[in-house]
């Protein structure tokens, strides 16, 4: 069986993130990581490597799009199980949008080959869109497994647990197919010191987009179907009136204040 | 004046509140028309309160033959559609099903996709709140119909009184679209409050709570509010899940959110930030939490809130 995860190289939500002149999120400026939520993919794609009847006929291959310091989201992958990397990197690629980087992925996918199962995380800590796994499905002409709390596979049914928008559901595919998975599938796994040094052997490509058939004029910033005109930073919020509870006065200062808003 | 078309997010014909306010802002880029995808009975008896928040026509996708499946059908059908109206845009609900389904559509039509907006412009130039809010965002599709997700609360729901007229939209649905079956669905029990994502008011307890929920409770009755959660409390088995706010869990925009018991982890801001009034309640005055707020009580959260459930309760 063969699994490709997407990992994306987010910057640290931890940082001061901010956006360039252009518009576009800034990628170099602020450190950046394996996105938090793409964490949970790499996990379950490994669990389910190991959960199967001879791990060692699964592969996990870790895939990512993005600009040269990107290759780090693969590395953590590789050191916390994945058995490859790939990384798509081409100064063409930057101020992508959704449209553009799920056109990559899928033409960086059918170049090492469709695997059995696409694992994505449910969004990604910068943009949020929880958008690109349908995007993929859709282009790669897969059904798409997503948002799943828990995950079960049995030969090459997969059946999942989800907390849908109005009810828990169960849904169910025939691989291959693409999967999004949620926090609720459970903590991912530490890199240990061996996993690290493990890593450094393993085989890690490098792509541009003519590695994998895409032409540069149909991605990139000039060409995205949407366009951003402005970014402009919050103004600080004004500092809030803050009380300290003394016998009982926290409640009434509570009540005062949400009334003096007209929320009773 | 174009087409907008809406896609009506219901629950067995019951048209949840955000359609409503997507409705409103439809009128800003040209005339709406309703997608309602069921059965033709409930979606004629849906039609008349879309008509009376601004819906001219409502096209009823019969749904018999494709509601066990997720997102692709959906996907095709409006492909149909758009290919038939030539819309001057469509309008979703940003929630997994709505963004899933603009999501094939954009790839199916070539068209640009804007997700979690919370206002557009005449002219289709939406606002969006990114980094756990600490930008505001402009943006505009550029290329082909417009497909944009907007998150609840982001307009007022506005009663217009247009026709409403339905029309019975009959589309081919392919098999490979089918593939992804919906084998079982178990809606969530009625909690009587209002809906996390819809309401005005939110009360929201964390770790801070120990487990006890009531004064969450008390005071969000006694406001008229839906109760929330975060990870934490609800890791701790202390919520289910549906009931958490932030980055993982439901994103909320109320007039006044009030955290309770929670300390401001940039994951829960995520979901919270864009409130209009931030109320917390903490223990602990160096929470982060007090950076965001227009009013804070440092204090026991078993002591303030059931203190102050009472006064609100006496004041009405
Ligand atoms: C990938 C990922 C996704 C995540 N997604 C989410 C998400 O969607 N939503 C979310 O909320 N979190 C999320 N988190 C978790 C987040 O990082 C925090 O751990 C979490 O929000 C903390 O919850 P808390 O504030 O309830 O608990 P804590 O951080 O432990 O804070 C508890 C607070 O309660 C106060 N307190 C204690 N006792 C009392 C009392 N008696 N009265 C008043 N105050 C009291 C304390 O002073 C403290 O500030 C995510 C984390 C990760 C890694
Ligand atoms: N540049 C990228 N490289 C690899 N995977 C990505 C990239 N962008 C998005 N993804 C995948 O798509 C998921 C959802 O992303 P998004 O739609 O941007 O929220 C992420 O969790 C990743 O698994």
């Amino acid at each position: 069986m063969n699994i490709v995860v997407c990992v994306k190289y987010v910057p640290d939500a931890t940082a001061d993130r901010r956006f360039e002149s252009d518009n576009t999120v800034d990628r170099v400026g602020v450190d950046g990581l394996l996105s938090e939520l793409d964490e949970y993919a790499v996990e379950q794609a490994l669990q389910l490597k190991e959960k199967s009847e001879n791990p060692e006929d699964v592969t996990v291959t870790a895939l990512t799009i993005g600009p040269e310091k990107a290759v780090d989201a693969v590395r953590k992958a590789l050191q916390m199980g994945a058995d490859q990397g790939v990384h798509v990197t081409d100064e063409a690629i930057a101020g992508s949008d959704y449209i553009a980087t799920s056109l990559v992925l899928a033409k960086a996918i059918e170049k090492v080959g469709v695997p059995d199962l696409v694992i994505c995380g449910m969004a990604s800590t910068d943009a949020s869109g929880s958008v690109v796994p349908a995007m993929l499905a859709e282009r790669l002409d897969l059904p798409q497994v997503t948002f799943a709390s828990v995950i079960e596979s049995q030969g090459d049914q997969v059946r999942i647990k989800r907390d849908g928008d109005t009810a828990t559901e169960v849904i169910g595919a025939t691989m291959p197919l693409v999967l999004s998975v949620t926090d609720q599938t459970g903590e991912a796994r530490y890199p240990s010191f061996k996993g690290i040094m493990a890593a450094k052997k393993k085989p890690l490509e490098t792509l541009s987009l003519s590695d994998i058939g895409v032409d540069a004029g149909e991605v990139g910033l000039s060409v995205a179907w949407s366009t951003v005109d402005e970014a402009t930073e919050r103004p600080p919020r004004t500092a809030g009136e803050i009380v300290k509870d003394e016998d009982g006065s926290g409640s009434t200062a509570l009540t005062e204040f949400l009334v003096s808003k007209k929320f009773i | 004046m174009s087409e907008v078309l809406v896609v009506v997010d219901h629950v067995d014909g019951a048209i949840r509140k955000p359609t409503l306010e997507l409705l409103t802002l439809a009128r800003k880029l040209g005339e709406p028309s309703a997608v309602f995808f069921g059965s033709p009975e409930a979606g004629t008896a849906a039609a008349e309160k879309l008509g009376k928040h601004g819906a001219e026509k409502v096209y009823v996708v019969d749904d018999a033959e494709i509601k066990g499946y997720l997102v692709a059908p959906k996907a095709e059908a409006l492909q149909q559609l758009v290919e038939k109206t030539s819309p001057a845009g469509v309008l979703f609900v940003s929630g997994y099903e709505g963004k899933e389904v603009a999501a094939r559509l954009a790839i199916k039509i070539g068209a640009g996709l804007i997700t979690d907006a919370v206002d557009i412009e005449d002219g289709g130039v939406t606002t969006q709140s990114v980094f756990a809010g600490n930008y505001t965002v402009k943006a505009k599709v550029t290329t082909g119909v417009p497909l944009i997700t907007v998150k609840p609360n982001s307009a007022p729901v506005e009663e217009v009184g247009a026709a409403g007229t339905v029309e019975q939209f009959a589309a081919t649905i392919s098999e490979s679209a089918k593939k992804a079956q919906i084998v079982a669905a178990q809606p969530r029990k009625a909690s009587g409050r209002p809906e996390l994502t819809e309401a005005a008011i939110v009360v929201s307890g964390g770790r801070g709570t120990g487990g006890d929920f009531a004064p969450i409770e008390g005071l969000a009755d006694a406001l008229g509010a839906a109760v929330g959660a975060s990870r934490a409390a609800v890791d701790s088995g202390w919520m289910p899940h549906s009931f958490q706010v932030g980055q993982t869990g439901k994103v909320v925009s109320p007039q006044l959110y009030v955290a309770n018991g929670i300390s401001g982890a940039i994951q829960h801001r995520a979901g919270m930030q864009t409130s209009k009034t931030i109320v917390a309640v903490n223990k602990d005055e160096e929470a982060p939490i007090f950076e965001l707020v227009d009013f804070g009580v440092v204090g026991d959260l078993h002591k303030v809130l059931p203190a102050a459930t009472e006064q609100i309760e006496g004041r009405k």
